[in-house]
């Protein structure tokens, strides 16, 4: 076999539970001749011991449990070729509790095979799996109509099972490949055309199998790429991610979602190539570096300006539903999006669909393992792609209490019809009866509250970094403010002089302000030089967890070169007699939480690492959707 | 060009920068053997250059002597953090185990005691669906509780790349960047990069060499005369054997890697 095509293809197996998934599976693999030595002995033996009849599925039921059970409860994958390729099969269990099992599986295939028990004909679950199969994009569907030798090979069965499965798919959209009468057990239309139904025309399993080909990554798409993380092991920062669509070149112009700024790839980053690199194309993990030190994070997206993603924070979406608490209207969820995550709120269940007979329903819930069609808001504008555009962006997951709890796709119609939901009455209004918990208030803000608490020599840059950091964050949505002694000296501590005892009181001030801040939800940012471990231990003390201590170092020489309001200067001549770092000391953190060296960092990178540290840890926690102090009024 | 192999990568990049981005802190077992080694490859792939966790070795002392002088090769060579974890002696395993079952629990028990005293909160591991059945059922971000078992009738959803990187106080995850690739994948990476391995993995003179490395007590050499890495890849294309044929542990009972695994092991 040649490399070009060891590029394996995913197959999954699914169907309704004893249509025959692993019969097939276990005889593909015979078929084939790729048990290992012994396996097929080895599996004899376990029946034997076990008396029980022979059973394939003992192949791939590795856990005793499914073994004692003989039922399927996890997704596994195997190997084995055909003439032509590899093929890595999926074997997905067929029970309904398992569904999210089966979706784990199947989101890996590049094909799948609906296996139809002949005598029993379409089942709920064979249902629910074609479904699903059309929500995860899989558009080379083979189906086979097993155990025919039940039904003595008749053509007039498989016709009318045929026709059943058909009528389905259609009203689905899906449109099978391709539709195989076989006996798995007996191997018949899987690797050889079978005697007993040579009414049959078509090809069999295997000879499918080899015309279906491998999902390619969308190269010739627009550019999409998610950014994963940022690195900065030196000067150098590396924007790292993996190209979902499209093609990079060097030199070429980058639109970064939703911040919607633009710098220029001045190289595109691999460890150990021998060559430059001018290219890269969707598929590829790379590392880009940009000519402009703009504020990127993990999640932005990367594109073409002429070809970038939507901007909304409203869209809707047809979601699968595993949760085991119902997906309610009015809820938040954590969404994750390629790399980024936002609280999402769901603003209404459009629909309910019934996998058994398609009908649409009008819920205020989504049960587990039912799809839907939802609309969701975000409190801050998302870089959107429908799936129809990119089936990579355009798809979500849902996450709750710690889980993974449903998927969706990103539809088109929700996307540009934002008139429609504009002028709905708002659903979050709360009738309160006493205090908010955080919980809640995060949940609305998408973030915690903090206080981030600057400490550093005057001149070490504390109130530009205060600035630009408070911006950036601004610009992601979420609620700041900067505390700094402009704002503070003229009305909260316009009485205090600036004897070490007024100093003192003036940061206890700075810090009980804060921390209310921090209670009502935003990120308080303070900008003092607090000098003393003790002043800002007890800042520390009001604040409680939601506190960071910033170092901002820089060494007094370069703060004093620096001297942006003259005050060494004035320091040094006597005009000032009591200044930090010259006349009293300045207490430098032992434990500070983050240490930015703006002496040796320029300050695009300061602002980088602050902006980062604070987005890591005022992150919403995914249980957002208690509101014990507050009960929804609709 | 991206070949097969380079998708193969690709996405084993992409799980790594996950992992180190949503989990902290971090840490990779590094066995020495063939997989974990080109995974830590990989890592420096991922990082541009930089290993940016420890490598952990769970030493039992009972490793063939050529283990461990690759192994201060390379740590030498490229420079990395490393902590080897001793593990607990025999004696103090469950006596009702089967014994290669008992001896491979050192390792399970030597893993708690790393991550209860250095409180990791993700153990990367370069195990392979391909290696057993078992492993095949396994998730890339595959959560444990306190106590290290594995909740396999249980596993969270996983799908479109995104990954449970969320766990409630007390449990870790253990992430699997190489769950997708093949022993023959591995080969073929390792030929191609020109990724340093142990030399047991060639036949020696007498047409003995080893296939999988684990403990000189509990591990076989087969038969072979691949002495080269094309000719370890000509073997595979073709063999009819499992790669973990020499592993004793595996063979004890019908389910004793089961319970194993369950417990904690990798």
């Amino acid at each position: 076999m040649s490399l070009d095509n060891l590029q394996k293809l995913g197959v999954v197996i699914v169907g309704h539970v004893d249509h025959g998934k692993s019969t097939l599976i276990g005889r593909l693999l015979h078929d084939t001749g790729s048990f290992m030595d012994g396996k097929l002995e080895e599996l004899k033996a376990i029946c034997e011991r076990r008396n029980v009849p022979f059973e394939w599925s003992f192949l791939l039921d590795a856990f005793q449990a499914e073994r004692d059970q003989a039922i399927t409860i996890d997704t596994t994958q195997i190997w084995f070729k055909t003439k032509t390729r590899n093929c890595v099969i999926i074997d997905a269990p067929g029970h309904r509790e398992f569904l999210k099992n089966m979706v784990s599986g199947a989101a890996f295939a590049d094909a799948a095979i609906l296996v139809v028990d002949a005598k029993e004909g379409v089942r709920e679950q064979t249902k629910r799996h074609a479904y699903l199969l059309h929500l995860l994009g899989l558009q080379q569907i083979l189906v086979v109509i097993n155990k025919m030798d039940l039904v003595d090979y008749s053509e007039e069965r498989y016709n009318e099972v045929t026709s059943e499965v058909k009528t389905y798919l259609a009203g689905i959209g899906v449109t099978p490949h391709s539709i195989i009468p076989i006996a798995a057990r007996n191997g018949e239309n899987i690797a050889t055309k079978a005697e007993s139904m040579s009414w049959h025309k078509g090809l069999t399993v295997l000879e499918t199998m080899d015309i279906f080909e491998p999902v390619s990554a969308p190269v010739e798409r627009p550019l999409r790429f998610p950014v994963q993380d940022v690195y900065r092991w030196d000067e150098t920062r590396i924007i790292a991610g993996r190209i979902e669509s499209g093609v990079v070149r060097k030199g070429d112009t980058l639109t970064f979602s939703p911040s919607n700024r633009q710098a220029k790839v001045v190289s595109i980053e691999k460890w150990n190539s021998k060559t430059e690199i001018l290219t890269a194309q969707a598929g590829e993990s790379i590392g880009l570096v940009l000519d402009q030190p703009i504020f990127v994070a993990r999640g932005d997206v990367a594109s073409h300006d002429e070809k970038a993603p939507a901007l909304s924070n409203v869209f809707r979406s047809n979601i699968f539903w595993l949760g085991k608490s119902p997906l309610q209207a009015g809820k938040h969820y954590k969404m994750k999006l390629a790399t980024y995550e936002a609280t999402v709120t769901v603003q209404s269940i459009e629909c309910v669909i019934d996998t058994n007979d398609l009908s649409r329903s009008q819920k205020q819930t989504v049960e587990t393992n039912e799809m839907a069609e939802v609309v969701f808001r975000s409190r801050e504008m998302l870089a959107l792609d429908s799936y129809k555009d990119s089936l990579k962006m355009g798809r979500l997951v849902l996450v709750e209490n710690h889980d993974v709890v449903g998927g969706g796709l990103i539809v088109p119609e929700g996307l540009v019809d934002q008139r429609k939901t504009l002028g709905k009455a708002q659903d979050n209004l709360y009738a309160v009866d006493h205090l908010l918990a955080p919980a809640a208030r995060s949940a609305r803000n998408g973030h915690k509250g903090a206080v981030v608490w600057l400490t550093g020599l005057s001149g070490s840059g504390k109130s530009t970094l205060a600035m630009r950091v408070e911006h950036a964050l601004f610009t992601r949505g979420m609620q700041t403010y900067v505390l700094d002694g402009d704002n503070v000296r003229k009305g909260l501590c316009g009485d205090l002089g600036f004897s070490p005892e007024a100093r003192t009181e003036n940061i206890r001030r700075v810090g009980e302000v804060a921390n209310l801040m921090a209670d009502a939800g935003l990120v308080a940012i303070t900008a003092f030089i607090s000098p003393y471990r003790a002043d800002r231990r007890k800042a520390r003390e009001a604040a409680g967890d939601k506190f960071f201590e910033i170092y901002v170092k820089a060494d007094l020489a370069t703060c004093e070169k620096r001297d942006p309001k003259g005050l060494y200067k004035k320091a040094r001549t006597g005009e000032i007699k009591e200044f930090t770092g010259i006349t009293s000391p300045y207490e430098a953190p032992e434990n500070a939480d983050l240490v930015v060296d703006t002496s040796t960092r320029g300050i695009d990178a300061c602002v980088e690492m602050i902006t980062q540290y604070i987005l890591d840890h005022t992150r919403a926690d995914s249980n957002v959707t208690q509101l014990p102090a507050a009960k929804a009024r609709s | 060009m991206q070949d097969y192999l380079d998708d193969l990568e690709s996405r084993s990049i992409y799980i790594l920068r996950e992992a180190y981005n949503r989990i902290k802190p971090l840490g990779m077992l590094w066995s020495i053997g063939k997989d974990s080694t080109a995974l830590l490859w990989m890592i420096r792939k991922a990082f541009f250059g930089k290993i940016p966790f420890p490598m952990i070795q769970l030493d039992t002392q009972m490793e063939l002597q050529e283990v461990y002088d690759f192994r201060d090769m390379l740590i030498k060579e490229w420079g990395f953090e490393f902590h080897a974890e001793m593990c607990p002696p025999e004696e103090s395993m469950d006596q009702t185990l089967p014994p290669a079952t008992r001896s491979a629990s050192r390792k399970t028990e030597g893993l708690k005691n790393l991550i209860t005293n250095h409180k990791y909160k993700g153990i990367i591991v370069g195990i392979r669906r391909d290696e057993q059945s078992m492993r095949a059922k396994e998730r890339v971000f595959s959560p444990r509780s306190f106590d290290g078992n594995w909740d396999y009738k249980d596993q969270p959803a996983e799908f479109w790349d995104q990954y449970k990187t969320e766990f409630p106080e007390g449990t870790h995850v253990r992430i699997h960047p190489i769950l997708h690739w093949r022993e023959i994948d591995i080969w073929r990476y390792t030929l191609r990069e020109g990724i340093p391995y142990v030399p047991l993995y060639l036949a020696d003179k007498n047409g003995m060499r080893y296939r999988s490395l684990g403990e000189k007590n509990i591990t076989t050499p087969i038969k072979s005369t691949a002495s080269s890495l094309e000719e370890i890849i000509a073997e595979l294309e073709t063999t009819k054997s499992s790669e973990r044929a020499g592993r004793t542990m595996d063979h004890d009972s019908e389910d004793s890697f089961e319970k194993l695994r369950r417990s904690g092991y990798m």
